[in-house]
């Protein structure tokens, strides 16, 4: 019968951790629907070359799949990245998302081209089917051309290290590929 | 003139909610899918912002999906088919009334559980309360005379 007393405490606590909790929920975190599933099929331009493309030239994988466009801010701040994983031999595709193609040609003459080629998508078409929903946006495409992984905004270093080197294992943590080679 | 500002401030306060969506004009084949479009895209939610439904919101992603729902209409998709293709991309964060699943299952029994919670407190209470006001003894009524004439006397 003491035990009633606690009734309220114990209320408090349980809110209290359920609150807590709530703190470190990111709101704008959305689940990735397309995670698992083969990387949705498509017809489009390659951005430079002009040439039709489809699902199946994002191969081979593991790969990533790179959201970007020239109205995005961020994505060039992430763009010096992408350039760093590409060097270090990461395979990169880029899906320009709703942009002005001629736009994202200067870009990439201007800033470099990590990319191995790129989907035009200007009207966001093959972008709305991956559940595209803003820029940037970079998936993990597999060896089977499923979709491994997603993840949104800036890919930098933090990211990769803990989420994406494990589709990439002989790629190694950055930065220690250069300093540290000889030793794997 | 104060006065007539604040009267503006409230009429706004209580302006429909339909005032603040988005306007654009899609010439619908028929009355019965412009409702439709409307159902459906107030029930939709946009994936980029947080907590604005596709109908109100500015969003590129919103408009970008309001075509898809006014193309999917026009082309006589189902609401259910149109929701699938909905959820098949932005799952069902999507969707103001998610289905129920494993995930929503408590979202959607909890008003059930906590009425039956509080009619279980009520009954409870109301149990109680029946016994607290038995009638008083007749010694306690005297008692209780016997006081009150004390202060008033």
């Amino acid at each position: 019968m003491r035990l009633k007393r606690f009734a309220p405490l114990l209320g408090f606590v349980l809110l209290a951790g359920l609150l807590y909790k709530g703190l470190s929920i990111d709101p704008t975190a959305l689940p990735a629907a397309r995670v698992g599933q083969p990387f949705p099929s498509f017809a489009q331009l390659e951005l430079t070359s002009g040439r039709e493309i489809t699902e199946q030239s994002l191969s081979p994988g593991p790969a990533l799949v790179n959201v970007w466009a020239t109205w995005c801010y961020s994505c060039r701040v992430e763009h010096p990245y992408l350039l760093a994983l590409a060097a270090r031999g990461v395979p990169i595709f880029g899906l320009n998302y709703k942009d002005d193609s001629v736009k994202a040609r200067e870009w990439l003459l201007q800033l470099g081209d990590p990319y191995r080629l790129n989907v035009a998508d200007e009207q966001g078409l093959v972008g709305l089917d991956l559940g595209v929903y803003g820029a940037p946006e970079t998936y993990v495409i597999g060896a089977d051309g499923h979709i491994k992984h997603r993840h949104v905004g800036i890919l930098d270093e933090g990211v990769f290290d803990r989420d994406f080197v494990k589709w990439f294992p002989d790629m190694g943590v950055s930065g220690s590929v250069g300093a540290e080679g000889g030793d794997s | 003139m104060r006065r007539s500002a604040l009267l503006v401030l409230v009429s706004w306060l209580f302006a429909p909610a339909v005032v603040w969506a988005v306007i654009e004009t899609y010439q619908f084949s028929s009355p019965d899918l412009e409702v439709r479009y409307h159902t459906l895209s107030q029930e939709l939610r946009c994936p980029k912002c947080q907590n604005q439904n596709i109908a109100d919101s500015n969003a590129p992603i919103a408009r970008d999906l309001r075509v898809v729902l006014y193309e999917q209409l026009e082309a006589g998709a189902s609401d259910e088919e149109i929701l699938a293709y909905m959820v098949a991309r932005y799952g069902e964060f999507v969707r103001y009334r998610p289905g129920v699943d494993r995930n929503t299952l408590f979202l959607w029994a909890a008003p059930a559980l906590l009425l039956i919670a509080g009619a279980g407190l009520v009954v409870r209470q109301a149990r109680r309360g029946g016994k607290r006001a038995e009638p008083l003894s007749a010694t306690e009524q005297e008692e209780i005379s016997r006081l009150l004439e004390e202060r008033n006397g």
